[in-house]
């Protein structure tokens, strides 16, 4: 059975490796300071997605994001590594928004995408650790969902079977299509770029992402392929209202950087008199024993 | 009308522990903001099996909804639950877990009633909010505070608007409690068929295994813990010698998890397990934001670096500066002697 995929794929800083210079003395994010990387859950997402195509000929694979104009970079690295196609939203009426009107964005766009089979995405973005968006974007398309998935194992009879893993085990699912599942950032890693694929779409861009007068315009007349799909909220017929600040139940009353209250301690040797003495001395306090 | 609920997940017919830590956390608001205590809990074959697990935290009111599928859990009928459930009540707060069940079922639920969620909230208080444009102030609002990005900074989170004002916990975060006050303790049983359609029902669960777990942490009244220092596999072994002689569990940071020098089970932190133990020794862990996020309400903090500026001295309380595969030893050698 030839499947429709849609990968959610969010371009997110990189919080793995924050450096001294990514906060800045008002204990805000230097987002400039973190490098921009693909999500690593929505990575393994890609991956579940290129297998399935794989074993069912004729099966598409796509990557929706939402973001800013580079997040059409996004699209590029899914298409080095075997998606067919890509969609960047991008509009400042999107900004802003919280998992509610992020998955309200996304659902909006699978409905404009339309007859889609799977829609996969990651578990969690590395940048809110929330793990919302899937579950939400399930709701709004009133879809079945099944998160945490380990390892896709089947589709067939338009069904999927998916081991996932629970707090302290593991469960088989089997679940009807169209479904959404999230995948787990420890599921099969992605396969690498193809060099072949990078040469194809190397220069492959949305609008917004190219310069007012580009060099190369001529080459994107010439390869219609090389121009990615780019929505607006009106593009997908979205409700500004729902998109973005306006359409996000959660504010952000304040954010502190964190700062540990540094404490009286007492500093020790290793010699045997220092560590025989404090082992006395947490005995006798009954703090061990 | 404007209660706190608690949605109590089960595995079986026990109640997680995590449920009850939030069951003492929502009787603490519900007492702050005047109104009751609700849970609510789902699965098959259990009304007569949670009702003494659940009420001596403090509820005034549980919603028992026992029928076949509930259990395993999946999605759509608990979804379809609380949502309905919610319309009728339409409680101000509701908390869950932030385990593989409450951030599945939290989400799809906060999305349904487009009510906020904040999900892996470490302090949950009362306090009021001014919305900087429309100058309007909110008072009595749910603060849902978390870290945010990978643990740098913390993050206070509130929803003025839509309710319920809904956020997930971490297991080990908040610390459960029995309720010494006097809660009303009304149990129901709803018809479960008048809250979930048929269609619910149609995502199978062919095989569900779930282990008990094998260590004690959450509990332990002393963590010895390893990081990347410990060097190797081996060298990490040396500390489940010294927690056996000290009565402890052992602990791990992400990165010595990440070398393999342990199972990812044990480890502690803003990705792994909350401790508050009386005591904690940390060896070779350097102490990072979120390591230290997991550990940092432990009573008495022991570290032994061999880098006398590790972070983690900044907490602790005693330092012991020297590499571990010297102290440990001598930790054991002069605990075994002085001891009984
Ligand atoms: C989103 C996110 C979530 C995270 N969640 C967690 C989490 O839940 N838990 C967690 O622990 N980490 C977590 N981390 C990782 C965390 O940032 C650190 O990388 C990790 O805690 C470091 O572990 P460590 O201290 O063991 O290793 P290191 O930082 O490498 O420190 C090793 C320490 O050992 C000392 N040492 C070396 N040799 C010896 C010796 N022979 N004797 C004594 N001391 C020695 C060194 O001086 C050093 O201080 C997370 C990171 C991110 C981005
Ligand atoms: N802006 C976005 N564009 C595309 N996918 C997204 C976006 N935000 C979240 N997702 C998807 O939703 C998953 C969970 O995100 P989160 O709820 O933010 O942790 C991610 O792993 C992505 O698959």
């Amino acid at each position: 059975m030839s499947l429709k995929i849609v990968v959610l794929a969010k371009q997110v800083p990189d919080t793995r490796n924050v450096g001294k210079d990514a906060m800045t003395a008002e204990g805000t994010v230097n987002r400039a300071a973190l490098p921009a990387i693909f999500n690593p859950d929505d990575l393994a997402a890609l991956e579940q997605a290129l297998r399935l195509k794989e074993q069912n000929p004729g099966s598409t694979v796509g990557v929706l994001t939402m973001g800013p104009p580079r997040a059409g970079e996004i699209i590029r690295q899914g298409l080095f590594r075997g998606a067919d196609t890509g969609w960047l939203l991008t509009d400042r009426l999107f900004a802003g928004a919280d998992t509610l009107a992020t998955s309200y964005a996304l659902a909006t766009a699978i409905r404009k995408i339309g007859d889609v089979d799977l829609v996969i995405g990651g578990r969690q973005a590395i940048d809110g650790d929330t793990a919302q968006v899937g579950p939400q974007v399930a709701q709004k398309l009133g879809l079945n969902q099944v998160t945490y998935v380990e390892e896709i194992l089947s589709v067939e009879d338009g069904a999927a079977t998916v081991r996932r893993l629970i707090d302290g085990g593991v469960e088989t699912v089997k679940v009807p299509l169209p479904a959404v599942l999230t995948i787990n950032g420890s599921a099969a890693p992605c396969r690498p770029q193809n060099a072949r694929l990078v040469m194809k779409y190397k220069y492959a861009t949305c609008p917004a992402e190219r310069p007012a007068d580009d060099p190369r315009a001529s080459l994107y007349e010439e390869r219609p392929y090389l121009t990615l799909n780019q929505w607006s909220v009106a593009d997908v017929d979205g409700d500004p209202s729902q998109c973005g600040l306006s359409g996000s139940p959660t504010k952000v009353k304040g954010v502190v950087n964190i700062v540990f209250q540094a404490k009286e301690s007492k500093t020790l040797t290793a010699s045997d008199s220092d560590v025989e003495s404090l082992v006395k001395e947490l005995l006798n306090e009954k703090i061990i024993g | 009308m404007d209660n706190v609920f608690v949605y109590c997940e089960i595995e079986g017919t026990t109640v997680a522990e995590v449920s009850q830590e939030l069951l003492t956390k929502g009787r603490k608001l519900a007492s702050q903001l005047g109104v009751e205590l609700h849970a609510v809990v789902a699965g098959t074959g259990i009304r007569g099996k949670v009702e003494d697990q659940i009420l001596p935290y403090g509820v005034d009111k549980l919603f028992v909804f026992d029928g076949k599928g509930l259990f395993p859990y999946t999605s759509a009928p608990h979804t379809d639950i609380l949502v309905h459930l919610f319309q009728e009540e339409k409680p101000q707060i509701c908390l869950m877990g932030a385990t593989v069940i409450g951030r599945d079922l939290g989400p799809r639920v906060s999305s349904s009633l487009t009510s906020g969620l904040t999900a892996d909230c470490t302090q949950l208080e009362i306090g009021s909010y001014t919305d900087a444009r429309t100058k309007q102030t909110y008072d009595n609002l749910l603060y849902q505070i978390r870290p945010a990005f990978g643990g740098n900074i913390v993050a206070t989170i509130v929803n003025p608007e839509h309710r319920p004002q809904m956020a997930t916990v971490r297991s080990g975060v908040m610390q459960k409690a029995l309720y010494e006050g006097k809660a009303r303790g009304e149990v129901v049983y709803p018809d479960v068929d008048s809250y979930v359609g048929p269609e619910a029902y149609v995502v199978q669960v062919l095989d569900h295994h779930v282990q008990a777990a094998r260590h004690n942490l959450k509990g332990a009244s002393i963590v010895v813990s390893g990081g990347y220092g410990m060097g190797s596999k081996e060298g990490f072994d040396m500390l489940f010698d010294l927690a056996k002689v000290l009565h402890a569990e052992v602990g791990a940071s992400r990165a010595a998890v990440d070398a393999g020098f342990c199972d990812n089970d044990r480890q502690i932190g803003q990705t792994g397990i909350t401790v508050h133990p009386k005591v904690y020794i940390a060896c070779g862990i350097s102490g990072q934001i979120q390591h230290i996020a997991g550990m940092q309400d432990s009573s008495i903090i022991i570290s032994i670096n061999s880098d006398p500026d590790a972070p983690i001295n900044k907490i602790a309380d005693y330092v012991i500066t020297g590499t571990v595969e010297e102290v440990i030893p001598k930790l054991i050698k002069y605990y075994k002697q002085n001891s009984k």
